[in-house]
């Protein structure tokens, strides 16, 4: 490709062809405030903060869609660029409700920090506000639009990533708003509760439904044994909340948070996701076997997804795993299993996850998933809720003790388990128990590198006992409907699919720390994430699922064996089809 | 299918038909001896023109003449303040309001008799006390109808009428005796400029369409009129849709396309109509399809219906609602000629720009830039609006004076009224002031003046009109249009309409028109589209040429009295006689008085309606 030598604020720079302003800014050492747009997400050119000035061009230009050219001189902050970003900004906040000191974004707000940077006074256009409904009909997302500044990034999320596709602009000129259509509220359309659109907005407008009340109210309930289960993506981000790099590996303190909190119990919600591997490679390998079994069989452990298919592919459902999800077998493990062990009834029992996810706040509430007779989870709270709690609890997270290890007997999952938090995970958990079961001999390199890493899709073929084995691993919705639609075109080559909801699997999750756009410019918090569960796995001695003691333990003492009577009643479920409209 | 000599057989059939439409025209033997041509344009007909239409046809039916005189409905005349109009050839006779019951005496007196019905003529005497010729009254003489020329002359249903006026000729040229280069340079050498407000130079946008990648490209046509008063490109589609048909296929033939796209509003129900039935004929005759007149070019277009938004005359919003996406502007570039419709290469040009083309290829490039000034070649259609005699379609020399258009050709300010400013460019452009009327119209000087061409939009206003007003209602106009899309349209727009709103109330003060003259620059650097970017010019030009009725408003009057907020009703009890008329009519009780004694009006209930003014005998009442 060819390169292109341009001039920013007089500092000269190359870089490709097609590259943007934008990062041709960053190359220079400077840089541009972005609110609409966002790298590999959203370019609306819609919000005009990033404008800047380029010589013999009469018109201020957007620095993110603006491509360089040769002998290009840019400018990025004169008088008129920054005069005109602070009107933008000032016109912005006089139609945000401004609830800046209780709001949950305050802190990691974009619009708040760069109204600081560039010194606005936010009433400087007041007017006629928008007023409008918060909608919290759903179990698990807030949307305030009384907050948004329609940046669109919800919207890019909803519709490009995802293709889902269930929020737009509505009404225009002033009057515009994001909303579902036809004024729909959240719950009547088949938003699949991925949260990615949490994720990208800039202010307080989305947000995860706050379910830590109810977690207080378990913990100050002496009747209960309150159980808290951590996913293997909690740990990965969980830092960021506290000052950390992106890519802190924090297990120890954040069980440590846990213990301190008031938790009966933390435990390691890895452990059940060696059990997943244990029902669903047992499930693959039965239909492996079978001839007038359905494949490729795609995994289940991602409620986003699994809504996605209920709501968009229904007669595809044959197609997934009955496995319960890593969250759902670790509550009914809990309530069936450990109760007895404990000699408790399950109804003094109350189970809490943290999860980076907020489908997991409706996964809770689906039907069969009741293992006991009892919710099988009665609270899922997402990463950043957990850092809220313990904030709010005065537990100085830095000064924690990161050697902290979950408690007996729960606490111990193989970090093959751990790997699920991230795209392929699942798939190489599997493989490597399903290899060392169908050919009985132990698996010389556990590393499956062909489906790690951020690609959208990644393939891979892999020989068992003479068979060839094709599997696929999909995250981001985007990229599953490609592979359905080929299942139902009848032209699918695989027998195993992988499928997370959000783009880089759990650790890119609707529930993890929101990293603002300047911080995306440079770090993929995909890639930074899923290498501290890499990492884990690397220097672990326990790598395999099925070699978790503590599973064989399980299995010994309460199911049998995988895919038993009882293994069924506790640790499996069922799908529905949903309409969409 | 038909060839090339077969079209070519029918326009020497229909020529003597058409050319008969002329005033002292000599009618060809055998064919009918006169023509009543009734207005079809969307104004006479909603006067009932169609009823005016079928009394004619079955009045002479009746009375067996309906050989001898052949009864057309065309497109529109321009004199829509007079209409219904129906005009009778070879003698010219030019009928204004004309009502269904008057047919019966144009046939008995005027057809049957001889003699024109003096009552219903439109006529302006000269000198000699003789009466003109239509095409001598005021009204007509200033124009040049190039893109109009059809209009009110053919029967825009029926494509043998057009082809009788060189009808697909221009075509045929270009496919068969140029290049699609030669097209280009020909288009080029004209120095026609976009017709659609930026005047950007047609035959560049067709060079960029033609130089870019791709094996599949589009034409578009932008039909999407959006500017309140403007009916330019309606009147044209509907007086002359295969002008537009004819044009596209030419740009096909010239950028490399097969497929067009005309954009057209749903509102338009009669240009929609005959759009249809003219990609029908032309379709039935082989000239839009796979092989055209058999000269070996493919090309076809559909309609695609808008629904009103103004934002999708904007042609990124256009293509976005094209493509059946909502109607929101996308940042250029890439430019259309670049990525437009479906993302593929796609030339867009307004309905007017279409509108000369034939008329290029046909006369050539040195024949239309002998038309106009230096920089702004040919001619402009102006939709007259406002405070005129004459309001209507007129279509005049780039470089004619602001006060030909005024003065001449509207006829001035009615009631004699004083002339305070005109409007050009709609909700885009800017008000031009008494002390800028000569101006010579053209695109350059527009903009220089802090106005714009736009679309084509002329609105007059009179020394009853408050400038402050007028610029509230164009924003208002924007604010309401605005898709929502960026930030300073969608806010922005909305607090300088507030801060208006606080100048009409005369609760501004100096330093908020500063704000506003700051806001109003920072919406034109900043916003996405063309929408957002123009907003404020009626608010600035208003402000550069009538700061002093803004800071009147500051100061708490209203000059034209037209700011309700600012403006009090009194009575002089001198002239005042007490007849009660006042207080009987107003409808919310604010005047008292005695029978015979000077009455008062309560400020604290007087809703300024003003019908106690409009109704004193004595005009003892005022602002």
């Amino acid at each position: 490709m060819k390169n292109v030598n341009l001039k920013v604020n007089g500092v000269a720079v190359t870089v490709p062809e097609g590259t943007r302003i934008l990062d041709a800014a960053i190359k220079a050492g400077f840089k541009i405030p972005t609110l609409c747009y966002m790298k590999d997400l959203c370019n609306e050119s819609s919000c005009r903060v990033c404008v800047v000035e380029i010589k013999n061009n009469r018109k201020l230009m957007t620095a993110c869609s603006t491509v360089v050219s040769e002998g290009m001189e840019v400018f990025t902050n004169t008088p008129k660029v920054r005069a005109s970003r602070k009107i933008t900004l000032e016109l912005m906040l006089s139609n945000h409700h401004k609830e800046c000191l209780s709001c949950v974004r305050s802190g990691n707000c974009e619009l708040q920090s760069l109204a600081t940077e560039y010194g606005c006074d936010a009433e400087k256009y007041k007017g006629a506000m928008n007023s409008y409904d918060v909608d919290d009909c759903t179990e698990y997302l807030v949307r305030d639009n009384n907050k948004c500044i329609l940046c669109r990034r919800c919207v890019a999320a909803c519709n490009s990533v995802q293709t889902v596709g269930v929020i737009d602009a509505n009404k225009r000129g002033f009057a515009t708003c994001i909303a579902s259509p036809f004024g729909r509220k959240l719950s009547e359309v088949p938003c699949v509760a991925c949260g990615q659109c949490i994720n990208v907005c800039p202010t307080g407008a989305l947000r995860e439904k706050d379910s830590l009340a109810q977690v207080d109210a378990l913990l100050a309930d002496k009747t209960k044994t309150v159980i808290v289960g951590t996913a293997p993506a909690v740990r990965a981000a969980l830092g960021e909340e506290f000052g950390y790099p992106i890519g802190t590996d924090t297990e120890g303190k954040m069980v440590a948070a846990l213990k301190a909190i008031g938790f009966d119990k933390v435990f390691d919600v890895n452990m059940t996701a060696d059990m997943t591997i244990m029902e669903e490679g047992t499930e693959f390998i039965s239909r492996l076997n079978d001839p007038n079994a359905t494949l490729p069989m795609i995994t289940s452990c991602s409620p986003g997804w699994v809504r996605f298919i209920e709501y968009f592919y229904p007669e595809q459902l044959k197609h997934l795993s009955s496995c319960k999800s890593p969250q759902q077998m670790f509550g009914a493990i809990m309530k069936t299993y450990y109760a007895k062990k404990l000699g408790i009834d399950p109804k003094d029992m109350a189970v809490v996850t943290v999860m980076p996810c907020i489908a997991k706040k409706f996964e809770i509430t689906r039907d069969a998933q009741s293992a006991a007779g009892v919710p099988d989870v009665d609270v899922s709270i997402t990463t950043r809720e957990l850092a809220r709690m313990i904030k709010n609890y005065g537990i100085d997270f830095k000064s924690l003790d990161p050697k902290t290890e979950f408690d007996d007997p729960i606490g111990k999952g193989s970090t093959a388990g751990g790997l699920f938090g991230a795209t392929g995970g699942v798939m190489e958990a599997a493989l490597r128990t399903v290899a060392e079961t169908v050919t009985g001999k132990t698996l010389e390199n556990v590393d499956f590198k062909a489906v790690r890493g951020v690609k959208g899709i990644k393939e891979a073929t892999v020989e068992l006992n003479g068979k060839k084995l094709n599997i696929a691993v999909a995250s981001g919705l985007s990229n599953a409907r490609k592979l359905l639609d080929e299942i139902k075109a009848g032209n699918s080559k695989y027998h195993f699919i992988e499928i997370m909801s959000c783009p880089g699997g759990c650790v890119n999750g609707g529930g993890q720390p929101i990293v603002n756009t300047e911080t995306r410019n440079l770090v993929d918090i995909r890639q930074a994430r899923a290498k501290v569960l890499y990492n884990k796995d690397k220097k672990s001695a326990l790598r395999k699922c099925h070699e978790n003691p503590i599973v064989k333990t399980i299995y010994a003492e309460y199911f049998g064996e995988p895919n038993s009577h009882i293994a069924h009643d506790v640790l499996h479920t069922e799908y529905v089809k949903r309409e969409k409209y | 299918m038909k060839t090339v000599s077969e079209l070519q057989a029918i326009r020497d059939k229909y020529k003597p038909i058409v050319t008969e439409r002329a005033e002292g025209a000599v009618v060809t033997p055998g064919q009918p001896r006169m023509s009543v041509l009734v207005c079809g344009g969307t104004g006479c007909t909603s006067g009932n023109s169609t009823t005016i239409y079928d009394n004619f046809i079955n009045q002479l039916d009746e009375r067996g003449l309906k050989d001898e005189v052949k009864v057309i409905m065309t497109g529109c005349f321009g004199l829509c303040s007079k209409g219904p109009i129906a005009v009778v050839y070879p003698d010219g006779s030019f009928y204004t309001h004309v009502k269904p019951e008057d047919v019966t005496e144009i046939v008995e007196q005027h057809i049957v008799g001889g003699k024109p019905v003096e009552r219903l003529l439109h006529a302006e005497k000269a000198s000699d006390g003789q009466l003109k010729s239509i095409n001598d009254t005021d009204f007509y003489k200033s124009q040049r109808r190039i893109v109009l020329r059809n209009c009110g002359v053919i029967d825009p249903e029926n494509i043998d009428e057009y082809l009788a006026t060189d009808g697909y000729k221009a075509y045929e040229k270009a496919v068969s005796t140029m290049t699609p280069q030669q097209v280009i340079d020909e288009i080029k050498k004209s120095g026609l400029r976009g017709r659609g407000g930026a005047g950007f130079s047609t035959g560049m946008k067709w060079q960029f369409t033609h130089d870019a990648q791709g094996a599949e490209k589009y034409v578009a046509c932008n039909a999407d009129e959006g500017d309140p008063g403007a009916f330019m490109d309606r009147s044209l589609l509907e007086g002359d849709p295969h002008a537009v048909i004819e044009a596209m296929m030419i740009a096909g033939y010239a950028v490399g396309a097969e497929h067009g796209v005309i954009y057209v509003r749903a509102e338009y129900p009669i240009a929609v109509h005959r759009l249809e039935v003219a990609i029908a004929q032309a379709r039935e005759y082989g000239i839009l399809g796979d092989n055209a007149l058999g000269l070996g070019h493919k090309f076809d277009l559909e309609l695609r219906l808008g629904a009103g938004a103004f934002v999708c005359g904007e042609e990124t919003a256009l293509l976005n609602s094209a493509e059946g996406k909502r109607g929101e502007p996308r940042q250029r570039p890439p430019f259309p000629a670049i990525k437009g419709l479906f993302g593929k290469p796609t030339l867009i040009n307004n309905v007017e720009t279409y509108g000369n083309i034939t008329q290029i290829i046909l006369n050539g490039a040195d024949w239309f830039a002998s038309m106009g000034t230096e920089k702004s070649k040919g001619t402009k259609v102006f939709a007259l609006g406002g405070k005129l005699e004459n309001v209507g379609l007129v279509e005049i020399p780039m470089g004619t004076p602001l006060r030909t258009i005024v003065e001449d050709i509207g006829g001035g300010c009615p009631n004699g009224k004083k002339f305070k400013a005109a409007q050009t460019g709609g909700p885009s452009g800017g008000c031009i002031p008494m002390s800028l009327i000569d101006t010579p119209i053209d695109y350059d000087n527009l903009m220089a003046i802090g106005s714009m061409m736009g679309s084509g939009g002329l609105i007059v206003m009179d020394e009853d009109n408050c400038m402050v007003d007028i610029a509230k209602f164009f924003l208002e106009f924007t604010v309401d249009e605005s898709c929502g899309k960026c930030t300073p349209c969608r806010i922005g727009n909305k607090r300088l309409l507030e801060m208006l709103d606080k100048v009409t109330k005369g609760e501004a003060t100096l330093e908020d028109l500063d704000k506003m003259e700051e806001l109003c620059h920072y919406i034109k650097d900043n916003s996405l589209c063309g929408l957002g970017q123009t907003a404020p010019n009626p608010v600035l030009s208003t402000l550069r040429y009538f700061r002093d009725e803004y800071e009147a408003h500051c100061n708490g009057k209203c000059p034209a009295g037209v700011c309700k907020a600012l403006v009090s009703y009194k009575v002089d009890a001198e002239k005042c006689i007490g007849c009660t008329i006042c207080a009987r009519n107003c409808p919310v009780n604010a005047i008292s008085g005695s029978v015979k004694q000077p009455h008062t009006i309560d400020p604290k209930k007087c809703i300024k309606c003003g019908v106690c003014a409009s109704k004193c005998p004595k005009g003892a009442i005022s602002k």
